[in-house]
């Protein structure tokens, strides 16, 4: 028996270190290379993985947004996932986390009205917004079961899915009913390079493109007009005041010296 | 009916509430004060009766309490009905959570139940309504704004003091639950070590890297670590050479840690291990090459080779620590 599985992947700069434009108040990311957000590399791994253990399984990589996003597609597909799904149009720009899982949630019930999903995977977060919540958020509007920071999966059968969830203070074992959605850490696996066999897929590969309407939302429910919160400003880090060197002539002259200025400032 | 009032949810986790559940009533009682709206909390856990005194006794002024089975370990969906069912009951404004693994989660399944935008790792909470968090993993800072009725928050550990038990003392009102048939069940919990200090809530941090050389290397910085109630992290370099857990790792890939002091020896200190500590209060960098860039942005960086260094630093709080408890 064979289970669908899509994994939902984010294009995002492949380098997080841009400044902030003085004219808009925003990231300044125009020019900067994208690619597959990190963290969504062990989701993509996962998901083949799966797709490799359980004979006639498919797995479809989802994406949300602008056309070059089309890019992370052929990336997961290179990487083993069998087709993929590009939801885009410029209705979707500036979305948040809530209207973007809403029409995240939107597609996934489109695919799972054409063959029944079993499993929808999430990487922790992504390394531009860093909010670490749309599995949770597309969940609640599938009304799905879900479980972040997954670090394992263990069993799966045709009802239920068994994983391993990595806590502040030990591991936790749950099991879920299925259809079900899991936002997997780092811990999961190794993530392998694309196959050339892959790439070939991918360089052919053609990707459904869906628009709010053909989702069934209006665009006022997606992007910037469906979204609850919004970036009005960002900021670089503030700066670290100026700090000092201990010196001194002998490592001991130098302990003595650091340990005294911890215990004046109260930090030990 | 406007939203009015601040909610605090708050998940117990192995029947205890974290710490960072009291850093919660710190900035909800400075929001509830600004905007001369009142304080509550809801209570998820099997304990939910004695836990919420807790809160009460540190001047929530309401506090729900919801104690069943079914909320003795986070279980998104069944966390989320059990909040979301006071919060919409009442007409909550502000929603208050710690931003760990479970408070993340059930900040995403609360958002959609409540209609409301969501800012999580939130550092800041402004005057005028607005919040600061961290994005571009670490390298900038979003001042968000809601748009929605409904704000849910889930602040970073450690960006609030923690409220204590004070004179005014707030009411705990019981609330019963049912959560039908979950699906998804708990089959079982594996503790991490014991007395292992975690990293999200340590107020002090001893890090190392690269430079320590062996897992051997780690001995004394664990001893340090102990003797100063500190938390012990690591860079990646230190954790893919398998000389310590990748739970320890802090930076982009691992946590995001604001403890009051970071001790970092023999990391050099690359954006992506900025980008998880450079929050911190104060920052001491102990390492043989002054140049490297941790060395350059530390509050206190002190030139040394941490094999003779560490022991003597050691040897210098045990000292100090043993006239102190006598003058206490
Ligand atoms: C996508 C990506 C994600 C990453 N995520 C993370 C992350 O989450 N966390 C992270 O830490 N890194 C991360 N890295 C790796 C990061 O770029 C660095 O490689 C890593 O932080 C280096 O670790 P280090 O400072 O311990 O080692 P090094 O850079 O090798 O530094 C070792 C330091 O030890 C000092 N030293 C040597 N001997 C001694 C001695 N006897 N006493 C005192 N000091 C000594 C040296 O002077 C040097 O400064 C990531 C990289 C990538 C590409």
């Amino acid at each position: 028996m064979g289970m669908n599985i899509v994994v939902c992947v984010k294009s995002t700069p492949s380098s997080v270190n841009v400044p902030v434009d003085a004219a808009t108040g925003q990231p300044k990311t125009a020019g900067t290379p994208t690619a597959i957000n990190p963290y969504d590399e062990f989701a993509v791994e996962e998901a083949v993985r799966l797709k490799e253990r359980i004979p006639g399984s498919t797995a479809t990589v989802l994406t949300l947004g602008p056309d070059g996003a089309a890019d992370v597609l052929r990336e997961a597909i290179a990487r083993g996932c069998d087709g993929g799904v590009h939801v885009s149009g410029p209705e979707f720009d500036g979305g948040d986390s809530y209207s973007t899982s809403l029409a995240l949630c939107a597609a996934l019930k489109k695919l799972h009205a054409e063959k029944p999903l079993s499993l929808v995977l999430f990487g922790k977060n992504t390394n531009d917004g860093c909010s670490g919540v749309v599995g949770a958020e597309t969940a609640a509007w599938l009304d799905w079961p879900e479980v972040s920071s997954v670090k394992k999966i263990e069993a799966v059968d045709e009802s239920s899915v068994t994983v391993h969830r990595a806590m502040e203070d030990g591991t936790d074992v749950l099991k879920l009913s299925l259809p079900a959605c899991l936002a997997t850490v780092k811990e999961i696996n190794e993530p392998r390079l694309p196959s050339l066999k892959g790439k070939m897929a991918a360089k052919k590969a053609v990707f459904p493109k869906w628009a709010a309407a053909d989702l069934g939302l209006t665009a006022a429910q997606v992007g910037a007009s469906g979204a609850a919160a919004k970036i009005v400003k960002a900021a670089g880090q503030p700066p670290r005041p100026a700090g000092l060197t201990v010196a001194g002539a002998s490592a001991a002259e130098k302990a003595k010296k650091l340990v005294d200025i911890l215990f004046e400032r109260k930090l030990i | 009916m406007a939203n009015k009032g601040i909610l605090i949810v708050a998940v117990s986790q192995r029947a205890s509430l974290p710490p960072a559940t009291f850093e919660l009533v710190t900035a909800g009682r400075r929001l509830a004060d600004t905007l001369k709206e009142p304080l509550a909390a809801v209570v998820l856990s099997e304990k939910a009766a004695a836990l919420a005194e807790d809160l009460a006794a540190c001047g929530v002024d309401k506090v729900y309490a919801v104690e069943h089975p079914s909320l003795a370990n986070f279980i998104g969906p069944v966390h989320a009905q059990a909040a979301a069912a006071v919060a919409l009951k009442e007409g909550f404004g502000k929603v208050l959570l710690v931003s760990n693994v479970a408070g993340r989660a059930l900040a995403g399944q609360l958002a959609v139940r409540l209609k409301a935008g969501l800012a999580a790792d939130v550092c800041e909470i402004l005057p005028d309504g607005k919040v600061l968090r961290p994005y571009f993993s670490g390298n900038l800072i979003a001042s968000v704004e809601f748009k929605s009725p409904v704000a849910v928050m889930a602040l970073a550990p450690m960006s609030f003091p923690r409220a204590e038990a004070g004179a005014a003392k707030g009411t705990v009102v019981p609330v019963a639950f049912d959560p039908g048939s979950p699906k998804i069940q708990f089959v079982s919990y594996q503790p991490e070590a014991a007395n292992e200090i975690d990293l999200g809530g340590a107020e002090r941090i001893v890090s190392g890297g690269r430079g320590l050389q062996s897992e051997e290397g780690f001995k004394p910085l664990r001893a340090l670590a102990q003797l100063l109630g500190a938390a012990v992290g690591a860079s990646r370099a230190a954790v893919d050479s398998g000389w310590i857990a990748y739970r320890s790792q802090v930076g982009l890939t691992g946590r995001s840690v604001r403890p009051k002091l970071y001790i970092a020896v023999g990391i050099s200190g690359q954006i992506q291990h900025l980008a998880g500590m450079s929050s911190s209060g104060t920052i001491v960098a102990i390492n043989t090459d002054k140049d490297c860039p941790l060395m350059q942005m530390a509050s206190i960086a002190v030139v040394a080779d941490y094999n003779e260094f560490i022991p003597l630093v050691i040897d210098e709080v045990k000292k100090r620590k043993g006239s102190t408890a006598v003058a206490a």
